[in-house]
């Protein structure tokens, strides 16, 4: 399989160079804020909404590591594959891992020496060992880890999310997703399908498309200068005021006017919460941004996901590319475990420390995980595994320094508390306090719903 | 109105519900077969017996089983229950969980043993081997269990069909009297009656009608989706004849642009394309013959029963000419372009996943009932039994799909054009100017040219070369008659060769580097290093090329026709238990829904698909909803609501009509008109109803404010392609004529997002926007932004939206600062025009209306402060301020609505 790598650094240009696409609710929040206040009637799709009870998170950071990463390496440890020996199963021959597994923090959970920072929060992690999907495929997994559906095109869980829960901020999208894989479904791993296209996510970066040269697109115009804008706003703004009195009641032109404040303080707005340049020059560094930092693309997303979170973005997700390591297992994982370790360690140090973590919940994973035999007699790589792998859980009122489930003796299925995507999905809904059974939306004369008619709350990992 | 009252109807996704149904229909019969056989009871079992069970395997099913199997079961999975005997002897959707006696055969077994992937029981956590081991000795014992109790799995089908066409849908479009109203004088036409009659009964009256202006700005965007041009304004409004109104219709209903409005309608409803989405995003190279075809077909007003004929069955038609032919295999991508899962490894998956949305497409299309909903269990809502989801499944199962392309798992290439239609003659096709496109990628193309010529270059001086070496070699040669014919023949087939990679014949004759002057030591040594060089050209051209036709390099190769076909052996198709495709029940005869049943037998012949028929149950005039649906979706498209609100859901869980006497009208006239479209939305459109101002009236908006009652027209926002139209005429930058192909079928066969010219907004051009690439996934910028509706889903209503991207887009965009550019532009350079002229002309072109004396003064105001008056003529003529000026016509909401 070719390698998906997309990495490519985030700038704060680049992030409003292509932001421009799906700013859609970039209005919403300030919009709710004052339509619910506003005499007009209009009321944004985006306003917030109560969740069907009280859930301890309030937004999702998704880390997705896309390629599917070696749970048996990292994650998931396995005495057997510490060992020297190859030993023979029905798969094929075991491939040992060439990593240590040391126990960490008060809960000694075993992290491999590839992920030395955030083994350091070993007591902040719930490690999902037990994770399983349906199709070992790239394409399918991926789709299925964000929509929960590989036959049907299906929203994805972001949307899902800000369907649910609506936005709370004021100047920024409900749903941000940094550096999406162009393929494996593209847009719609962050579509909104049946539901309205103003819960789809925000791409920024990524997805193969080209950024346009060096100007602002859609958030400044090229054309006009502050001054001469305001005075063209001012008469747009006029004309549609006239037409409303000459309307009567029509809450679409009044939800066409508050749009239109709304995107004019967008303007101002969104650069400044995309300039990490008055962060301290030591919250860049731990983040391990800086030129010619393996870990600086990476640490940027991290960092921006940090920012979009403190701003109130209600679900954001980030990717890092290349986990696929059919071959080089060796200096792959490490160069990825590298680039990554660092920054994620740094976003949880972070968020803790701002006391966001208690109701941020951080989800790592890939779409699935790797076999723990060596790939066709290779002695350096791994085959794709969607039978076992692991998704750890940080923050948002689930439990840290907890192991849950088990693959078998060496990492090949998961056997004791399995957790399927559906799980998983209507976990993270229960976290925000929507119960993923009632959180559904009519479309062709049904109800449909994000786990479809599977999924079970993993109640013993909630804290 | 409930048809199916009961705990079905409690909880809206109630899986347990789901699967008993599923069950039901399997294990209908063999139920009543299992109560009437020897019950095991308490009685008789042994002492020890009794023990053995409730020492050992009553806790264990109670512990490890119930909380999913059994009767007091939240959610009963699998439709299995463990906690009565009858339970696991009936068993669940994969059938009995306990042969008694027979460890093997005995499911429970296979499943707490992990056996089988798909059946791990209990899911979470193997049981421990001691319990395991109670399991099977249990089994092995002949299942002695003591409980006793009534069957708790479902009861069968509860499918009443006969009741179900009681719902009105189901029950034929109904003549009736038209309603006596008092306010005779202001019918127009008899349709005014039922609006009216509703109207007089609630105690409202219509507001007044429209004026002139406003009426043809609203008939001409919804009849070709353009703007009238002032002209055409002012001659409507200047026509004092009463037949003004008919003459305006008929002219729009004529013009080639009405086809380009409505088509689009229909290209929404039937998820028109033109790649396959999902996991590896495919081009559909030749998907805009469809869109030509749907356009076309509007145009010609071909009947509405025809058109849905030719895209359900047209291959299948008699055709008295190539073309004929064509247009009719063209009209089936209708069943071919739906999305698709190309990295489907499972053939039967990828099979029955297609014929699952293509009865989606075709039931939702036509007539606006859910069937997918019957895959895997029995209709909820409607009375549509899974046996009739795969009596239909059986006609699609039976057709081939030619879409240029197959399934297949991991990267590499799928195109195959084998897999599609010819089109005409390949003659006529060159002349039309479709040029085939070159074999491969062209990114790779130039590569693969350099390396050719290099190669070539090579090839040559080492001929050159070898040659002075050996003169007389080439001279014997010459004299042996036998070889010579065949040096010709494999000079032709290098020239062959080098024609396929496309170099020219200068490089070809290209002077070898001086082969003369060297010595013949210097010469051995350059022709070893050129054979060298030889083979490591050919070997790298050789791996571009394989490299090329990895990455999906396939070019569509010439002009071709997606569509269907019937298979090779048309039969029918087995139930998917749960809609799993491994899971096979009954098999069920190729058929239609039975709640529809039409006058006429059709039967489906032994040695065909069945679409044929399909299309004749689908259009005849005893079928209770085709021509509802559309006439609902024209009422829709013309008033912005329909008679039914949710145009694609005729069925329980859609709205009820608003006007069921009125739907009923319009569809038997429709009918009786021979399903002509074009006389529909004239009749409709000329109107008394259709005629109405848009004015807010407070007592009416007071009783009926969502305008259920049409005591007014409704505001409507404009659809992204007329609203990117419109801005397009008013700069003068659209381009009406329709373009040839699409810039799609360019496109190398390969995936989207690997491919950088493949994106929805690197090709936008000039043309109509209807023409703009529909990529799944990737589209323009401006219809992701504007509420387009999503092509992966059958929607005949779009949602409308605010949100501020839009008005970011409108603000800030290239494409609308462009477009403001070039419309200050064209208002400069009108001739014989003062500022006030001018702005008028911006305001007729905009808003097919003159600005008030008030606005006319904000607007010079506005220029006045974004420019300096030429110093020598005393004029605006700064072309920043009148773009930001034309910029904030484009940008007000008056430029998207109709009143």
């Amino acid at each position: 399989m070719p390698q998906e790598t997309t990495d490519f650094p985030i700038t704060r240009r680049s992030v409003l160079q292509t932001a421009s696409c799906g700013f859609g609710y970039l209005a919403f929040a300030g919009l709710c804020a004052r339509a619910r206040a506003s005499e007009s009637g209009y009321r944004s799709p985006l306003a917030p909404k109560a969740p069907h009870f009280e859930g301890p998170a309030k937004r999702v950071i998704f880390l997705f590591m896309q390629g599917g990463p070696s749970h048996v390496d990292t994650f998931d440890y396995k005495p057997v594959l510490q060992k020297s020996a190859d030993k023979g199963t029905k798969r094929g021959k075991l491939l040992p891992s060439p990593w240590e597994f040391k126990p960490h923090g008060k809960s000694r959970l075993r992290i491999s020496t590839l992920f030395p920072e955030i083994s350091k929060h070993a007591d902040k992690l719930c490690l999902i060992n037990g994770m399983h999907t349906d199709n070992p495929a790239h394409p399918q997994a991926t789709i299925m880890m964000h929509t929960g559906s590989i036959n049907f095109v299906r929203p994805s869980v972001g949307a899902w999310t800000v369907y649910g829960l609506g936005s709370n901020n004021q100047d920024l999208p409900g749903f941000i997703t940094i550096n999406p894989p162009p393929r494996l479904g593209g847009a719609q791993n962050y579509g909104s399908a049946f539901l309205p296209a103003c819960f789809q996510g925000t791409r920024i970066g990524g997805a193969g498309r080209k950024s346009s040269g060096g100007s602002l697109p859609n958030l400044s115009n090229a054309n006009l200068d502050p001054v001469a804008q305001r005075r063209q706003f001012d008469l747009i703004q006029t004309m549609n005021r006239d037409l409303r009195d000459r309307s009567g009641v029509n809450h679409e032109i009044d939800g066409i006017i508050e749009s239109y404040e709304l995107a004019f303080r967008m303007q101002k707005a969104v650069p400044d919460v995309m300039d990490i340049q008055n962060e301290k020059a030591g919250t860049l560094e731990s983040y391990g941004i800086g030129k010619g930092q393996a870990t600086d693309a990476f640490g940027r997303q991290c960092l921006m996901a940090r920012r979009f979170a403190e701003a109130g973005v209600r679900y954001i997700q980030i990717t890092h590319g290349g986990w696929d390591q059919h071959k080089n297992l060796k200096s792959r994982l490490t160069s990825n475990c590298g680039a990554t370790d660092r920054p994620i360690a740094a976003l949880l140090d972070d968020l803790e420390r701002r006391k966001m973590l208690d109701d941020t919940l951080v989800v790592w994973t890939g779409e699935f995980g790797r076999t723990p035999t060596g790939q066709g007699g290779s002695k350096d790589g791994r085959g794709h595994n969607n039978r076992g792998f692991t998704t750890w859980i940080a923050g948002g009122g689930i439990k840290g320094g907890l192991r849950h489930g088990k693959t078998d003796e060496s990492g090949a299925a998961a056997v004791e508390d399995k957790v399927h995507i559906h799980d998983l999905h209507a976990t993270i809904l229960h976290q925000l306090g929507l119960d993923h059974e009632k959180l559904t939306y009519r479309y062709a004369g049904r109800d449909f719903r994000l786990t479809d008619v599977y999924g079970q709350v993993v109640k013993e990992i909630i804290a | 109105m409930d048809l199916f009252p009961g705990p079905r109807t409690k909880s809206k996704v109630d899986i347990a519900m789901h699967l008993r149904i599923a069950v039901a229909l399997i294990v209908g019969l063999l139920l009543q077969v299992s109560a009437r056989s020897e019950e095991p009871g308490a009685a008789g079992l042994d002492r020890k017996e009794i023990e053995f069970f409730e020492k050992k395997i009553r806790p264990l099913l109670s512990k490890h089983c119930y909380k999913c199997h059994s009767s007091q079961s939240k959610k009963v999975k699998g439709g299995l229950v463990l906690d009565s005997v009858e339970g696991w002897r009936v068993g669940g959707d994969s059938g009995p969980a306990i042969v008694p006696g027979d460890v093997k055969k005995s499911l429970v077994i296979r499943a707490v043993n992990y056996e089988d992937e798909d059946l791990e029981m209990p899911p979470k956590r193997k049981l421990a081997d001691h319990e395991i081991r109670a399991l099977v000795e249990w089994v092995r014992r002949g299942a002695p269990d003591p409980r006793s109790g009534d069957v708790k799995v479902a009861a069968p089908s509860s499918i009443d069909v006969e009741k179900g066409r009681e719902f009105w849908a189901f029950q034929p479009p109904k003549k009736r009297a038209t309603p006596k109203v008092k306010n005779d004088l202001w019918v127009v036409d008899d349709l005014d009656r039922f609006v009216l009659a509703k109207l007089e009964a609630k105690g409202l009256a219509p507001v007044g009608d429209a004026d002139r202006a406003t009426y043809i700005r609203r008939v001409t965007f919804d009849l070709v989706g353009l703007p009238p041009t002032p002209e055409e304004v002012q001659a409507f409004v200047d026509n004092k004849s009463p037949m003004a109104h008919h003459e305006l219709v008929d002219r729009l209903l004529t013009s080639r642009h009405f086809g380009e409005r409505w088509g689009r309608h229909w290209l929404d409803v039937v998820r028109f394309a033109e790649s396959t989405g999902k996991t590896r995003n495919y081009p559909y190279s030749h998907a805009w013959r469809y869109r030509n075809y749907v356009i076309d077909s509007f145009n010609a007003d071909k009947p509405y029963n025809r058109f849905v004929t030719e895209q359900v069955a047209g291959d299948l038609l008699p055709a008295k000419d190539t073309a004929q032919r064509d247009r009719q295999r063209i009209a089936t991508a209708f069943l071919a372009l739906g999305p698709k899962d190309l990295n489907e490894r499972d053939k039967n998956q990828y099979l029955m996943d297609n014929v699952d949305e293509q009865i989606d497409v075709t039931t939702r299309a036509i007539l606006g009932l859910t069937v997918s909903c019957a895959r895997c269990h029995d209709h909820k809502f409607d009375p549509i039994p899974t046996r009739d989801y795969y009596a239909l499944a059986g006609i699609f199962r039976s057709t081939d799909q030619l879409v240029g392309m197959g399934s297949k798992r991991g990267g590499g290439n799928r195109y195959n054009p084998d897999q599609l239609y010819p089109f005409g003659d390949s003659k006529k096709v060159a002349a039309s100017g479709e040029t085939p496109a070159p074999a491969v990628a062209p990114q790779n193309q130039r590569a693969m040219r350099r390396l050719q010529r290099d190669l070539v270059a090579a090839r040559n001086e080492l001929k050159a070369l070898q040659r002075k070496a050996k003169p007389a070699a080439g001279a014997k040669r010459g004299k042996n008659s036998r070889t010579q014919p065949q040096r010709k023949n494999r000079k032709g087939k290098n020239d062959k060769r080098q024609r396929k990679v496309g170099f020219s014949a200068e490089i070809l004759a290209a002077p070898a580097n001086d082969a003369g002057t060297s010595s013949p030591a210097e010469r051995n040594e350059r022709i070893r290093e050129l054979r060298q060089k030889v083979k490591q050209l050919s070997e790298k051209l050789n791996r571009a090329k394989r490299k090329g036709k990895r990455r999906g390099g396939g070019k569509p190769k010439g002009p071709a026709v997606m569509g269907v076909r019937d298979g090779k052996q048309p039969g029918d198709c087995q139930i998917c238990v749960r809609g799993e495709v491994s899971n096979l029940g009954a098999r069920v005869h190729r058929g239609f829904l039975q709640v529809i049943s039409v006058a006429d037998e059709l039967q489906i012949p032994a040695d065909a698909s069945g679409r044929l028929e399909l299309a004749r149950w689908l259009t005849t005039e005893n079928n209770p909803l085709t021509a509802r649906v559309l006439v609902n979706r024209v009422w829709y498209q013309l008033f912005g609501k329909g008679l039914v609100r949710t145009v694609d859901n005729f069925g329980a869980t859609g709205d009820r009509p608003t006007h069921p006497g009125l739907l009923d009208h319009l569809a038997l006239r429709f009918m009786h008109d021979g399903w002509s479209v074009k006389k529909l939305v004239r009749s409709i459109v000329l109107s008394r109803t259709y005629r109405l101002a848009s004015t807010y009236e407070e007592t009416s908006y007071a009783v009926d404010p969502d305008n259920h009652l049409v005591w007014r027209m409704s505001q409507r926002r404009l659809e992204v392609e007329a609203f990117r139209d419109a801005m397009m005429s008013f700069s003068g930058t659209l381009d009406l004529e329709a373009p040839t192909g699409s810039i799609v079928s360019s496109f190398n066969v390969g995936e989207i997002g690997r491919n950088p010219r493949a994106d929805g907004d690197t090709i936008t051009g000039n043309h109509r926007s209807v023409y703009l690439p529909i990529l799944r996934s990737s589209l323009p910028t401006i219809l992701e932004t504007f509420d387009f509706a999503d092509p992966s889903m059958v929607k005949g209503a779009r949602d409308v939206t605010t949100v501020s991207t839009q008005a970011l887009f409108l603000l800030n965009s290239d494409f609308v600062r462009e477009q403001s550019r070039v419309a200050a532009q064209r208002v400069l350079s009108r001739n014989g025009l003062d500022d006030r002229g001018r702005i008028e002309f911006a305001y007729r072109l905009a808003y097919s209306r003159a600005p008030s004396k008030a606005e006319n003064e904000r607007a010079l105001g506005f220029l006045d402060a974004s420019t300096e008056p030429d110093s020598s003529t005393g004029k605006n003529t700064s072309i920043a301020a009148w773009s930001s000026f034309c910029q904030a016509l484009f940008a007000s909401a008056e430029f998207r609505y109709l009143n």
